[in-house]
């Protein structure tokens, strides 16, 4: 019923997933990565917390466009 | 420190807590019926009910907790920070929408839809009590923190007055006047931390040597040892010092040492700190409480007015890059380009004795901003294995928490249908990620800001705002305080809404007219808030972010398989998903208990006695809970067939 929705949703878990969990595991396995300063002196740190927060939102956005044309109609149905 | 209650903060105060009332009793006299009462009739539009879900999760356990967490330590607390974000995603791809489709009042209708089992409801409602009731204690326990030096009521009165409040606002109206409070609330949290954003760049940044109230923390050294074999003949510098003509030397730990950590002198207490440079000699604060009258503060009574004798406030920039001694304003990237190089004197809190010793420890600031310095965090920089399995624990308890928190799932009733529970939550993810980059800069803008209290972290915020201007205090401390109503009104709604439907109408079997489910749910309300009075009086010692830790691990154990499974796996049954609830839960607040953070923190005992090797128990419960559900489910799958056919 709601497959393209739920199909959507599971992938884009997916993606932000592996970033969270590789902000994780960084963290707990190369702590010493964290303290590098890539871009503009700013530390990795900070860059992926950053990252994740901004990813989460982006992720959230494109989640609501996709989901958008299907929905519609059907919420109609579903909501006797 | 002490706190005199300013007439702007009281009025201010008055104010907030005056509109949230009156929303609530306007807004009461609309809501009559149950459908009205739980879930607002499904009426709410989903932008306001997007900003209303920044407002129930933006609890003082964030706002307080992690500025202060990050003013004292630096970065860690935004771990915290990225991990509650990281929930809402799983809220959002996974569960928002079944949320909706399928439940009506509670989280126990949407794991029960399937099945109309007793024991689902049964099993679902006490969970969410649990939750509810554990995720109250430290709203609580922070009112009562924050009322303290706001009016200067004793906590007890603190808790009890908000307690008092939001029954009131619940009894009053339900969950109409509790979004539009969370609405308020929540915009004007986030309005107010991006304008303290926002000052906190335009001030920059400016070395000092103490705190905003002018005094000036001693420094002594570097000296060198000259190879003598007792300690003070080694400084002969010191010892010619007036001051130090009758110290003697305070050894903190148990093995013999080359040169004691503490002096003790006339003027107070020391820290003695190695570096290649030599040994610094740094003045410290102390504290020591009475067995009757005020704690003596660096060594005398506590006053009670400004101009006696109380701990200075501090946090503060020793260096800064390229020996400047100002910054001026900074923008949101130079801020940390410039802490990254800078060096901030932390304070340390140390029991020496029966004191407690607050120790200036200069820090680099590249330190400040990587993780790890907190001792929850210590572990990632640890050989040991278990340490860094509790910090996997940790964050994978936060990424599966929020989308199992009952005062949270209820909010996905309040709006009409499933497009508009997305769209909330992405308004939501929204309004919660910018406050979230925000809490970086509110907290490190605290660090840096001569004001924090060493013996309060969760006052940091407040303390930030009062040392730019009177008014913002105020106003933040008003938000913070209408951040605890708000939330508190929001469980407490849970809990009604989980005796009323899950245990009393669907277990008990009770038929209720609308009018009598209302009331019912308004009598459950006063009897929750009591006990969370009490409960917050009684945990008034426990730190705040420390206990909803506890209430995010056992909501994503005992929730979270339930409500995934129920939506991905065919398979699943009744049987399995009481168990699945049953075990996650007893399981994570069985862990706890037995945990080294419990046991040193509540028991008073040594964590190294603790049953279970690491305090935090998502990674073990929260699989626990999917296993019980698989195996049970298999177990019982064909008696379940059989009797639905």
């Amino acid at each position: 019923m709601q497959s393209h929705n739920a199909r959507v949703g599971l992938v884009l878990f997916v993606v932000y997933l592996i970033l969270y969990g590789g902000f994780v595991f960084l963290n707990a396995f190369n702590a010493g990565l964290m303290e590098i300063t890539p871009i503009a002196g700013v530390n990795l740190a900070i860059l992926y917390g950053f990252g994740l927060i901004i990813a989460a939102l982006v992720l959230a956005l494109i989640y609501g466009m996709l989901c958008k044309s299907e929905d519609t109609p059907q919420d109609k149905k579903t909501e006797e | 420190m002490i706190y005199e209650p300013s007439i702007v903060a009281v009025l201010v105060f008055l104010a907030f807590v005056g509109v949230t009332l009156g929303i609530s009793f306007y807004l009461g006299s609309k809501a009559k019926s149950s459908q009205g009462y739980f879930t607002a009739h499904g009426q709410i539009p989903w932008f306001v009910n997007g900003v209303a879900f920044a407002g129930d999760y933006l609890s003082a356990a964030s706002f307080l907790g992690i500025c202060g967490m990050i003013a004292f330590y630096g970065y860690d607390g935004f771990l915290y920070s990225i991990g509650y974000l990281a929930g809402w995603i799983v809220a959002l791809f996974v569960v928002a929408e079944p949320m909706k489709r399928l439940g009506k009042f509670t989280f126990a209708d949407a794991l029960d839809a399937k099945f109309n089992s007793r024991g689902i409801k049964l099993a679902a409602g006490i969970s969410t009590l649990a939750v509810s009731v554990f995720y109250l204690i430290p709203q609580m326990v922070g009112a009562g923190v924050l009322i303290q030096p706001l009016l200067g009521f004793p906590h007890w009165v603190g808790v009890v007055m908000v307690g008092t409040v939001v029954i009131i606002i619940v009894v009053t109206a339900g969950m109409v006047s509790t979004t539009w409070v969370q609405f308020l609330k929540g915009s004007l949290l986030v309005l107010f931390s991006a304008i303290l954003t926002v000052m906190i760049l335009q001030r920059g940044f400016a070395v000092e040597q103490g705190g905003v109230d002018g005094y000036t923390f001693q420094e002594l050294g570097p000296y060198k040892v000259q190879g003598s074999e007792t300690p003070f003949a080694a400084f002969p510098e010191l010892e010619s010092k007036e001051d130090f003509a009758n110290a003697s030397w305070e050894n903190t730990s148990e093995e013999q040492v080359d040169v004691p950590e503490f002096i003790r002198s006339d003027s107070g207490m020391w820290h003695v700190a190695k570096t290649d440079a030599g040994y610094w000699i740094r003045e410290c604060q102390t504290l020591e409480k009475q067995e009757s009258g005020p704690p003596l503060v660096n060594g005398e009574p506590l006053g009670s007015k400004k101009g006696e004798p109380e701990l200075h406030p501090v946090g503060y920039i020793s260096k800064l890059p390229d020996g400047v001694d100002k910054t001026g304003p900074v923008g949101a990237v130079e801020f940390f380009q410039v802490l990254q190089n800078s060096e901030v004197v932390l304070w340390k809190s140390r029991t020496v004795g029966n004191q407690t010793v607050y120790v200036p420890t200069p820090t680099e600031g590249s330190k400040v901003l990587r993780p790890g310095e907190h001792p929850t965090f210590k572990g990632i920089r640890s050989d040991n294995p278990i340490d860094k399995l509790n910090f996997f624990s940790l964050m994978l308890a936060l990424f599966c928490g929020t989308a199992s928190l009952p005062h949270i799932l209820i909010r996905y009733y309040t709006v009409k249908d499933e497009a508009a529970a997305r769209k909330s939550t992405i308004v939501g993810i929204a309004s919660i990620g910018f406050f979230y980059v925000l809490t970086l800069y509110l907290g490190l803008g605290a660090m840096t800001s001569g004001a924090l209290d060493v013996t309060n972290s969760n006052m940091a915020a407040p303390l930030l705002a009062k040392s730019m201007n009177e008014w913002l205090f105020a106003i933040i401390s008003a938000i913070a305080f209408t951040t605890v109503l708000g939330t508190v009104s929001g469980l407490i709604l849970a809990s009604a809404g989980a005796v009323t439907h899950d245990l009393l109408q669907s277990v008990m079997g009770m038929e209720l007219a609308d009018h009598q489910q209302v009331r019912l749910a308004k009598m459950a309300s006063v009897v929750v808030g009591a006990i969370a009075i009490v409960l917050g009086i009684v945990f008034q010692e426990l730190n705040v972010s420390y206990l909803v830790g506890w209430a995010f691990s056992v909501a994503a154990s005992a929730n979270l398989p339930a409500l995934v499974m129920i939506l991905f796996w065919k398979g699943v049954t009744k049987e399995g998903v009481i168990a699945a609830v049953v075990v996650g839960m007893t399981s994570s607040l069985g862990w706890i208990l037995a945990s080294g953070d419990t046991y040193a923190k509540v028991y008073g005992l040594s964590a190294a006695d603790a049953i279970v090797p690491f305090s935090q128990p998502g990674i073990v419960t929260i699989p626990l809970g999917f296993l019980t559900l698989i195996v049970v489910s298999l177990l019982t799958k064909s008696k379940s067939t059989s009797e639905a056919a």
